[in-house]
């Protein structure tokens, strides 16, 4: 059977792990030991885990993060989130097709008290807000409970191979977020008052001031804090149009876990939707594993995401379809094509505009939405509570990490710690770091013709400084008090020192080194390169691009090395006519022939755009309901069940705002839908105090 | 400005009470409005109900009315056309103990005396119709097989709709704010938008009937008592009936659930001591309370996910039996309040009872109701099966 797994990856370590028989369907197949039971599916290329009690359709892998139940599977009997349980030897795994059938129990269970207990201060999430929150207050000996759903700490940073923006000195730019996760927690270990529990998904806050937390997965406790800090991050806004549950189609981050963190391939051909620094950092990721990117669609007339993020995947050669929007995922059981049109000024689709490409996913990248509602129940319930990060306010993870030590600076003097409060300094950097991409400026390459120096391909004002912190002989400089200001070189073509270490460290793999000193007409261009060192040799022809990911022709590579402080980057050498030298900024990694669209476009009949995909609700249903007057959300959900689900109501409710605003509904007249507890799933023999049972056959 | 409109009958409350009875007002021909302070129908204590539906009381009224309603559930879908999701499962209340199996069994003498179709079964019998009762210790218990399930928010959202279609108008986010009577009789209704006029108005405001009833000067002995209840994800069909354990723990006088027809369990308590007031806010204890006890007579249910949480208001009156009747003091005031948390079981009984009242057409049977549960009752009583 075909083997769906990264074996080689640039940046991610493979390491070998024993394998594991399991069977699906009676199939015998092979898996490796802790891994995930849809990673093991994946990896023997079984995308479709089972089909819909109501309407039959395919059930795939959707959030892959333990949040919906689109991915339940039958594992020895009892339904389970594959995306959450490991597979075990000899597993038995059938799809989950229609509703599950409960497993009988033979006895009752040991029933214990449910512990409780009360701490200084609980934090939900161990992302780079929490992390940094809790070191902050570690630091000062107070007791601190870091609660995080995952098996490890750094939330979504653990799937970021890439280098990280934002300020060395604040914040760890300029490395990996996968290294700045082990570096956050590295340093949280310093801080023995600090107390963690992996694995532990707070399920609800409650009105006598407790959180209710699943331990370790299998143990209710209640902790009672005197200050609560709410860290638990973004989740992905979803879209309606016509197949939009199709297996195949998912959000981004569910892409990154699959790929970065469980190291399979779920995709061969992918196509994303949402040109925000998310969409574009995943298809980078994509070509990294190996996965081809057959395009990229934004409904702006320019992508929202930094503009290096942007250019580093047109040169790679991702077609970047701006003022675009997806019309349809087509396929019988599996995305086999997508449909996009032009859009007008009102994002209308343009007729005569469509066109097909053929991929096998599709990946939903539209935008982030805090998940706050912990800290909203958590005010209404009048506890001490603060929040931070992506649950505070969506902007990038550097920001994250600032935001949480400020809050952790703030925590400490609610507790009555004398600290000084927050210094303005710290007020002003994480304002900078939360900012959002300012102006840009039409590139300016210097006139040289001799010498060495360095080209930089960044136009666009970020926060971002690892390049001036790079060049030891300080001739990059971004202006300390504003790094959102463009690099600026400042030194000739004779005082560069041809270390290379800007080349290998800007985030935006926008630096290039051009150096005239051998060959003034044919000098030689280092080029940043992220991908895995038997991809390119000496002798291979490349196609080079300038910034913005034009042709400029194909040219032979005269080495590839890494320097000292590469960290996985390589450096690509080609050697350039004087005449486009400067004007180089990348290398093509995928061939054109890839994106090209179908001779015709796939129309797509069937009206299957689901809003709530656990209920199967479709946008349809809901519009008519909004036509014929309905304004109360809650209304809305007890006529279709539309948020009723698995889910609860995570996906769709920010889609059924959107056709709310589509259908001229201002939103004073909408009456919101009550939320309620609990976050997630979790067995009734867990709140009774249960005790895990031994493992029997 | 305007002129008044008129109404021969102002509901107040489109729930569980005030949407069927509206229903059947407009069916009687009357020109009918409700006025709620929810956005839409069914936001009260409406969608808060966990649907299940019996007449195996212990007092003639609600058994009368309970059985009226059950014919109007189970027939709905063939006389109207939705899907109310009524499941014929019955009820099963267990005993484990000799002191359940006496109550149990002397009630179902006063409950065989109104006809009502229900049986003790010895544990064996039971278990047949439970296979997954923990049958450890159990000594049986009463099955009642025509009491039932249906969805609450689909049911009052039918009625609602049906009531539209024959004319009744549905006003919300209008909380009445004055009844205005004029020498003893009702002339009007005042909310924040304007002033209805009517001869005729039925407080059907749940848990929010004392206030209501304030505004024409009556204390009615209503006050809601705050029940917790949760519903799990869906899982193929494994248990028919209602499950009923009366025995008392601490935390809670009883506790029930059953399987709806979506596959979901839904479960509630009722609270011991009652948790008087408003306050709807989740609390820490609910989850490990009922889950242990719902464990212990269903060990199988360990396995099943739960899904969300939430609270909902009983409108409780001193003896657990509802005030219904016209108020001898002001002329066109109707009571329909105090339900007890049976307001989904008791509406359409009461719904097809209250437009018998407005227009004046009670039969024999109706007295025997309204005198049950008249509003000038002595309250001393104490409802033997909650």
């Amino acid at each position: 059977m075909a083997d769906y797994r990264i074996q080689q990856h640039p940046i991610l370590p493979v390491s070998p792990r024993q394998s594991i028989q399991f069977y699906w369907q009676d199939q015998s197949l092979e898996a490796l030991e802790g891994e995930t039971i849809s990673a093991a599916l994946f990896a023997n290329g079984i995308r479709i885990f089972g089909h819909h009690p109501k309407d039959g359709t395919p059930q795939g892998i959707f959030c892959a993060n333990g949040q919906c139940a689109q991915c339940m599977v039958i594992a020895n009997g009892k339904p389970v989130k594959s995306c959450m349980e490991l597979i075990a030897p000899e597993m038995r795994l059938q799809p989950a097709d229609g509703l599950p059938t409960l497993p009988e129990t033979s006895s009752l269970p040991l029933m214990l008290p449910v512990e409780e207990m009360e701490v200084p201060v609980l934090i939900i999430g161990g992302g780079p807000a929490g992390l940094s929150a809790a070191a902050e207050l570690g630091k000062m000996g107070i007791h601190v409970l870091l609660v995080d759903d995952k098996h490890r700490l750094g939330g979504k940073l653990v799937l970021q191979t890439h280098r990280f923006f934002g300020s060395t000195s604040a914040v760890y730019a300029g490395t990996r977020g996968i290294d700045i996760a082990t570096r956050l927690e590295k340093d949280l270990r310093k801080y023995p008052p600090v107390e963690v529990w992996l694995k532990s998904t707070a399920l609800a806050v409650f009105s006598d001031q407790k959180v209710g937390i699943l331990r370790n997965g299998e143990e209710y406790v209640l902790v009672k804090p005197q200050i609560l800090l709410v860290a638990s991050g973004a989740r992905e806004k979803f879209l309606a149009f016509k197949g939009n549950t199709l297996p195949g189609v998912y959000g981004a981050g569910a892409f990154q876990t699959l790929v970065n963190r469980d190291l399979v391939r779920p995709a061969e051909r992918l196509f994303i939707v949402g040109g925000g620094n998310v969409g574009l950092i995943a298809g980078y990721h994509a070509l990294q594993a190996g996965i081809g990117v057959v395009g990229l669609v934004e409904a702006l007339k320019e992508c929202g995401g930094y503009k290096v993020h942007k250019d580093k995947l047109a040169r790679m050669g991702v077609p970047i379809y701006t003022s675009h929007t997806i019309l349809s995922a087509n396929g019988e059981d599996y995305v086999q094509s997508v449909t996009i049109a032009a859009v007008d000024e009102h994002f209308k689709p343009i007729p005569g505009t469509e066109k097909s490409f053929a991929c096998d996913s599709i990946l939903i990248a539209v935008g982030l939405d805090p998940v706050d509602e912990f800290y909203h129940k958590a005010r209404q319930f009048g506890f001490n509570v603060f929040s931070a990060g992506d649950a505070e306010e969506i902007a990038e993870a550097s920001a994250a990490i600032f935001s949480g030590k400020i809050k952790g600076r703030e925590i400490a003097s609610s507790l009555g710690y004398k600290t000084g409060g927050v210094p303005a300094s710290w007020v002003r950097t994480g304002e900078i770091l939360k900012s959002k991409p300012g102006e840009t400026f039409s590139e300016e390459l210097p006139e040289i013709s001799n010498g060495v120096m360095p080209i930089i391909h960044c136009t666009q004002e970020i926060p971002c400084n690892p390049c001036a912190a790079l060049c030891d002989r300080g001739l990059i400089v971004v202006d300390d008090s504003d790094i959102r200001q463009v690099p600026t070189f400042i030194g000739n073509q004779y005082c560069c020192g041809y270390c290379e270490m800007c080349v290998a460290g800007c985030p935006g793999l926008a630096i290039t080194l051009v150096d005239y000193r051998s060959n003034s007409d044919m000098p030689v261009v280092s080029i940043p390169y992220e991908f895995t060192r038997k991809s390119i040799t000496a002798k291979d022809t490349v196609t080079v691009l300038d910034t913005e990911g034009n042709d400029l022709g194909q040219l032979d590579v005269v080495g590839v090395h890494a320097i000292p402080t590469s960290d996985r980057t390589l450096i690509v050498q080609v050697q350039a006519p004087k005449a486009i030298a400067r004007q180089i900024a990348g290398l093509r990694i995928q061939e054109p022939a890839l994106t090209q669209p179908l001779d015709e476009y796939v129309e797509h009949i069937e009206d299957d755009t689901i809003v709530c995909r656990c209920e199967r609700v479709t946008a349809r249903e809901i519009r008519q309901l909004i036509r014929a007057g309905y304004r109360d959300v809650n209304e809305l959900k007890t006529v279709t069940r539309a948020g009723m689900g698995s889910c609860g109501a995570k996906t769709c409710t920010t889609i059924i705002e959107r056709l709310f605003r589509e259908e001229g509904i201002a939103s004073t007249e909408i009456t919101a839908p009550t939320r309620r507890p609990i976050f997630m799933e979790v067995p009734l023999g867990i709140f009774a105090g249960q005790q895990a049972e031994e493992e029997k056959e | 400005m305007n002129p008044t409109p008129h109404y021969d009958v102002i509901v107040i409350g489109a729930g569980s009470v005030g949407a069927p009875a509206a229903f059947y007002l407009a069916q009687a021909g009357l020109k009918t409005l409700v006025l709620e302070s929810a956005a839409s129908v069914g936001q009260g204590s409406n969608k808060k109900a966990i649907g299940g539906i019996r007449a195996t009381h212990s007092d003639p009224a609600k058994i009368q009315l309970c059985l009226r309603s059950i014919e109007i559930f189970s027939t709905w879908q063939e006389t109207f056309g939705e899907d109310i999701e009524w499941y014929e499962g019955g009820y099963v209340y267990v005993a484990y103990r000799p002191r359940e199996e006496k109550i149990l069994k002397d009630l179902l003498v006063t409950q065989k005396s109104f006809g009502l179709n229900i049986n003790w079964l010895p544990a064996p019998e039971l278990l047949k119709i439970i296979p997954d009762l923990n049958p450890r210790e159990l000594i049986g218990g009463t099955f009642s097989p025509q009491d039932g399930s249906a969805s609450p928010l689909l049911a009052v959202h039918a009625f609602y709709r049906h009531a539209v279609q024959l004319g009744a108008e549905f006003r919300y986010n209008e909380p009445v704010t004055e009844i205005i009577v004029e020498s003893g009789q009702v002339k009007a209704v005042r909310t924040p938008a304007g002033v209805y006029s009517t001869r005729c108005v039925i407080n059907a405001a749940g848990p929010w009937a004392q206030q209501v009833g304030q505004l024409t000067g009556l204390d009615l002995p209503v006050r809601p008592d705050s029940h917790e209840s949760a519903i799990t994800e869906a899982v193929a069909r494994f248990l028919h009936p209602m499950v009923v354990d009366i025995r008392p723990a601490p935390g809670s006088s009883n506790y029930y659930f059953y399987q709806h027809i979506t596959g979901q369990i839904v479960f509630c308590i009722t609270p011991s001591p009652n948790i008087w007031g408003y306050d709807c806010d989740e609390t820490s204890d609910f989850l490990p309370m009922v889950s242990k006890r719902m464990l212990q007579i269903m060990p199988r249910l360990a396995n099943i996910r739960v899904r969300r949480t939430w609270r909902g208001l009983y409108p409780m009156t001193p003896d657990g039996a509802p005030i219904v009747g016209r108020v001898k003091e002001i002329q066109g005031l109707v009571l329909a309040v105090g339900m007890c948390g049976q307001g989904f079981m008791l509406g359409p009984g009461l719904g097809e009872l209250l437009a018998r009242i407005v227009t004046d057409s009670l039969n024999p049977q109706d007295q025997i109701i309204l005198d049950t549960l008249s509003p000038y009752r002595n309250f001393t009583g104490q409802e033997l099966l909650k």
